[in-house]
């Protein structure tokens, strides 16, 4: 044909990579998710060793075990590590091995920036760490408050690799948000509507939204900061007319969207599980939908919840009482709809339904906190104590880490053409889960009996003893529940036996159609979508595979490229350079971005094709 | 696919920019930068609204603004802007030749609102008005200067797109990042708008 | 059965929990949920109000939750599909509109106490003012009315608006005196300075805590708060404002004038310092916050403080005998290099410093 011998003269000779280099250039959305895994995996266990050192040091009064600037900075690592370095890029991991076979397309908008928005985070990620090298850590908690944060009190360097380290990492990070919100919009397979995305889909869509929206407010939190810090400026210095308060008002309209940001792929995660393992069609899929998109919305309406204390007066206070108030009609909304999804159903229970189903009460539980936090003059009594810590790490830790222990789980023959053992699955499911509720359920109550949070250490006879010792043991349980997860890994990892398309037989979305793991180019011939659930309704149509909606041809894909790695370089080195006052080393890793910046825009990317006989054979990613 | 579709039939469909999937990509994926970017300007607009009066020691706004020229640089800049529409209107009528010269114009016009910026700093700085004076000096030149790097950054990316078209021909793939570059020159023309309002008209008012 | 066993296992830490509760009421003079005020009572009644309400909700979903997973358990061998339920129109506006009428019962009394307790004093000549600054890592106390400064004991009479106005000296810390009401933020700079009122019903002592993470020893920053009689409370402004004579001996007199005093106040010498105001020292309930004077005798606790200050409370603006301090704005500020006889001398001077009210 015409066409065929045009596109054969144009064949480009592209360079395809193995090994370690396959792995730096890769643009493929699902070997990128496999890298969000692992370095987010990594900084899980960093973030989890800061946490266990820190109940070490809580498990009797007046302790030692570290001294009072140590514990400062292991909380603020800890919390800024596990927020920004462990859930989210786990979240993505999820995100980018999902969300393309879910919507039956290819890639995802814009490969090369997926890449890049890896490598940034990554950057951005050692950055924070190295701090621990440097001897120079932060210290003034992951909300990094002025002015304790400020020049004067928080002279050295360590605020700096707080503030460079996330303004790297949330360029990554806003890129995933753009990627996601553009791949959904434009590349859904013909036939899915909007109200026929998997509610996955959905949560991930909404996020990115969030994520868009949210991110550039921290951006400038973080320049301002910065410009105090290295460049003398006033933001924040109130000798020279600065405003601490500012500060807390900019953290927070991007921090409170950011845990909506952390728990509606959780949301979208359970939904599915759910669903599969109940054998039932999400209960109330256009609820769910609009719920998710109130939750989003309001999300942005309540951030001075977390400033009730600070002198706002009874007018906001009230406001943002009421409105945070609200936000638990939609996800009440959720719950129940998740409780009617397993009404009626056939449940099976696996690890991933276990942790999906272990999710609900506890979700519920962290929830209702939250409304008792949000009445205003009982926050007097609840804010910056234990009560806050326990109602954070029960949504977070109970909701979003089971959430993504659940996906995990449930999408792991996707990713890796391995299952995870179920019984080493069970069992990191109930240590995890006890030593969950034994760490953190007694927290609340530590905080109603007057114990501050982010307290190096606390006085004897005040009756914090014995709670403090439990909620220790329940933070080793639920490190071994990790261990065995790992353990769960590797053991699997050595299993080869051929895994199928559909594992757990009750596949209901589109990535169920395809091998695990799938080839490259994920579908051979893009998928013809007739209803919500398009898979499931094939198969109850007798279907053995989706209808195709065009015919077998060439598939072009995009190139590998070692740019983003370089790029992330580049910033990583400009960040220490101006952290340290070496302009030269600074200007000279500004340079390496912008080149690689302008490299980009210069040669462009035609791709390469996979012709129809390698996809016969099976081209595997 | 996208890449060839040139070289089939010869000449150029309508709208080159939205002919290809990587293109409508490109496009969709800037608008949704730009809503990030407001959220950042926005962010900027209020930490500087919140500092405005903390002058301290240092000249007020007040008596440092000199509203004419900056009047002229918000002409110049609104100009420009209108340059860069005939250059996309060139480019959809595939005129290549008009649309460079259109894009020379505009990032002319963007130098010339550089320059005028750069001598009002320098005046700035010259009665007292340093970055580390106070408050009020830092917010302004974070939120007036973020903007005018963006405006640098903007006349850097228009003349690399221009030296493109140059090499590559106005294609598929060249008139996509055309389209895109346009709409960012648009969005920081909006945002200076928002710049004259609220730093120096307000300022003057008090 | 396997999934009662399943199910129990689920509840068991949640019903540990619960008994841990009631053996865990706490400190009398420290618990929020042992109010010994109107403001931390109108506190503790919405959060009983909010936690009853929601152990209703809990109890619901927990009940939905525990009857699903028991009744739709996959048998064995069973492969056949359920019917599939798009959803239910009335559940939805069932499940949306009782939690908004919930909500109603909480917001309406939430609104009402949030304007109740933000209600000013400071124009009310019944109540008394007083000023509080936070430093890192002590409270200080003025009475504007009486002309009194002091530090880490807030003395206050009972039955009485205590109307406070609060601002900090160096970063952000919070004011928190649990069992008499909720805390509130201390910030740096001009026209921050935030309000609260509270009310001392009894006598007694209370204990306070800093609230806002403020560095290494935000953990220490406990300070008291003393309520007695009207009586009470008049002679101890008598008495605090009674001068104060320096040490008789000469050399302690020397190294206290010279060592001590160029940050401290001890009565009418050098009255507008920096550091915490020394006068009645040797009848507060604690030195420096946290040596209490009832299990070791204020004087040892003195002669510890001195001596010792730089490692009981880590950062901390105070030089001690050998040790500089070593963070913040007193960054390098030199030990004080006390000789024995001089620490001792004046450990035992300021422990004598005892107001009788």
């Amino acid at each position: 044909m015409k066409e065929d011998a045009a596109l054969a003269a144009h064949a480009h000779t592209v360079k395809r990579y193995r090994g370690l280099m396959d792995w730096l250039t890769t643009v493929d959305h699902k070997k990128i998710g496999i890298l969000y895994l692992i370095a987010g995996g990594l900084f899980f266990l960093v973030g989890g060793l800061e946490a266990i050192l820190i109940r070490i040091q809580l498990i009797k009064p007046m302790n030692n075990f570290v001294g009072a600037d140590t514990f400062n900075q292991l909380i603020t690592m800890h919390g800024t590590t596990m927020i920004f370095l462990a859930a989210m890029p786990m979240l993505f991991a999820l995100m980018n091995a999902v969300i393309p076979l879910q919507i039956g397309a290819r890639d995802v908008a814009f490969p090369f920036l997926n890449s890049l928005g890896f490598w940034t985070f990554f950057a951005g990620g050692v950055l924070l760490n190295i701090s621990w090298f440097a001897g120079d850590i932060p210290d003034a908690g992951w909300t990094s408050y002025v002015p304790l944060a400020g020049p004067t009190y928080a002279g050295g360097h360590g605020v700096d690799y707080y503030l460079m380290g996330l303004q790297i990492a949330g360029i990554g990070t806003l890129l995933g948000g753009i990627n996601f919100m553009a791949t959904i919009i434009n590349m859904r397979a013909p036939g899915m509507s909007f109200m026929r995305m998997p509610m996955f889909t959905w949560a991930i869509f909404i996020t990115s939204a969030l994520i868009v929206f949210a991110f550039p407010v921290l951006t400038v939190g973080l320049v301002a900061l910065t410009f105090d810090r290295l460049f003398q400026a006033n933001f924040f210095e109130t000798g020279n007319g600065g405003n601490t308060v500012l500060w807390e008002h900019v953290f927070w309209v991007f921090g409170h969207p950011e845990v909506y940001i952390l728990i509606l792929p959780a949301f979208g995660v359970i939904s599915e599980v759910i669903s599969a393992f109940s054998r039932k069609r999400l209960f109330g899929y256009s609820s769910m939908v609009f719920a998710t998109v109130l939750i989003a919305f309001l999300g942005f309406m309540v951030w001075a919840h977390h400033m009730f204390t600070t002198g706002l007066g009874p007018v906001a206070n009230g406001l943002f009482s009421i409105a945070t108030m609200l936000i638990a009609v939609p996800t009440g909304v959720k719950i129940f709809n998740w409780l009617f999804t397993l009404w009626g159903g056939s449940i099976s229970f696996t690890s991933a339904s276990l942790f999906a189903i272990g999710f609900i009460p506890t979700f519920v539980m962290g929830g209702v906190t939250g409304v008792m936090l949000a009445v205003a003059p009982a926050d007097f009594q609840y804010h910056d104590t234990y009560f806050v810590v326990a109602h954070f790490h029960y949504v977070i830790v109970g909701g979003l880490i089971f959430g993504i222990f659940s996906g995990l789980h449930y999408w792991w023959p996707k990713m890796f053409g391995r299952i995870l053992n179920e019984k080493l699955g069970k069992a990191t499911f109930w240590t995890f889960f006890i030593g969950f509720h034994l760490t953190f359920f007694i927290q609340h109550f530590l905080g109603l009996i007057g114990m501050p949070r982010r307290v190096w250490t606390y006085l004897p006879g005040q009756g914090f003893d014995t709670m403090n010792a439990v909620s220790t043991v329940g933070a080793f349980l639920m490190g071994i529940g990790t261990i065995i997860f790992i353990i769960n890994v590797i053991v699997s990892a050595a299993n080869k036996k051929p895994v199928a398309n559909d594992p757990w037989e009750d596949g209901r979305s589109l990535e169920w159609s395809i091998p695990s793991p799938p080839p490259e180019y994920n579908f051979k011939q893009l998928p013809l979508v007739r209803s919500y659930d398009a898979w499931w309704n094939e198969k109850q149509k007798g279907n053995a595979e989706m209808p195709p909606a065009e015919p077998v041809g060439p598939i072009h894909m995009p190139s590998p490229s070692i740019l983003p790695l370089i790029m992330s370089i580049g910033l990583f080195a400009a960040a220490l350079g101006f952290m340290y006052h070496h302009t030269i080393i600074g200007i000279v890793g500004i340079v390496i971005t912008f080149a690689c910046m302008f490299t980009r825009s210069v040669f462009d990317d035609h791709g390469f094709h996979i012709e129809p006989e390698e996809q016969e054979k099976g081209v595997h990613a | 696919m996208s890449a060839h579709d040139h070289h089939l039939d010869g000449h150029l469909p309508h709208e080159p920019e939205k002919a290809t999937l990587e293109g409508r990509n490109k496009i969709l994926g800037f608008w949704l930068f730009l809503g990030a970017e407001t959220v950042l300007f926005g962010t900027l607009f209020a930490a500087f609204i919140a500092l405005r009066h903390q002058t301290l020691d240092g000249p007020t706004a007040d008596h440092l603004f000199e509203l004419p020229m900056v009047f002229a640089a918000t002409m110049i800049l609104l100009v420009s802007s209108l340059a860069s529409v005939f250059a996309v209107q060139a480019l959809h009528q595939h005129k290549v030749k008009p649309m460079i010269v259109w894009l020379i114009v505009t990032i002319l016009l963007g130098l010339g609102f550089l320059g005028l910026e750069i001598y009002e700093f320098n005046t700035y700085v010259s009665e007292g008005h340093k970055f580390r004076t106070s408050a009020f000096s830092s917010s302004f030149y974070t939120l007036v200067g973020f903007h005018g790097a963006h405006v640098a950054f903007g006349v850097l990316w228009i003349g690399l797109l221009i030296a493109q078209i140059f090499k590559k021909g106005l294609t598929v793939v060249t008139a996509p990042k055309i389209y895109v570059s346009a709409i960012y020159w648009h969005f920081i023309d909006v945002v200076w708008v928002f710049i004259f309002t609220v730093v120096y008209l307000m300022g003057k008012v008090g | 059965m396997m999934n009662r066993w399943r199910v129990l296992k689920r509840l068991l830490p949640l019903m540990a929990g619960m008994a841990l509760l009631l053996s865990a009421c706490g400190r009398e003079d420290l618990s929020t949920l042992s109010p010994k005020g109107p403001v931390a009572q109108k506190q503790f009644d919405l959060m009983t109000l909010s936690i009853s309400i929601m152990a209703l909700v809990v109890v619901v979903v927990f009940a939905i939750c525990i009857y699903v997973l028991i009744r739709f358990r996959r048998r064995k061998g069973d492969n056949t599909i359920p019917k599939q339920v798009e959803g239910n129109h009335t559940l939805e506006i069932i499940w949306t509109v009782i939690p908004i009428i919930l909500l109603l019962i909480l917001g309406v009394p939430t609104i009402n106490t949030v304007f109740g307790l933000s209600k000013d004093y400071s124009k009310d000549p019944e109540a008394v003012q007083v000023t509080v600054t936070s430093h890192q890592y002590w409270w200080e106390f003025e009475y504007p009315e009486y002309g009194i400064k002091t530090a880490q004991e807030l003395v206050v009479p009972t039955g009485r608006k205590i109307q406070f106005k609060l601002a900090s000296g160096d970063v952000t810390h919070a004011f928190w005196i649990p069992s008499i009401g909720g805390k509130i933020d201390t910030n740096p700079g001009l026209g921050t300075t935030n309000k609260l009122y509270l009310e001392f019903p009894n006598e007694g002592v209370f204990r306070g805590k800093c609230a806002e993470l403020c560095g290494p020893s935000h953990a220490l920053m406990d300070f008291k708060a003393k309520a007695v009689s009207q009586e009470s409370f008049d002679r101890w402004v008598a008495a605090i404002k009674a001068p104060v004579a320096m040490p008789a001996d000469e050399t302690v007199k020397a190294a206290f004038e010279s060592k001590c005093l160029s940050c401290h106040a001890i009565g009418e010498t050098n009255a507008g310092s920096a550091a915490p105001n020394l006068t009645g020292i040797g009848s507060r309930q604690t030195v420096g916050g946290i040596l209490y004077n009832d299990t070791t005798p204020v004087e040892e606790n003195l002669k510890d403080w001195i001596a010792h200050a730089q490692s009981i409370k880590p950062g901390n603006q105070m030089p001690d005998v050998s040790t500089n301090v070593s963070y913040g704005p007193g960054k390098g500020t030199t030990a004080t290099g006390l000789t024995q006889e001089e620490l001792d001398g004046i450990a035992k001077y300021l422990a004598s410093q005892k107001l009788e009210y």
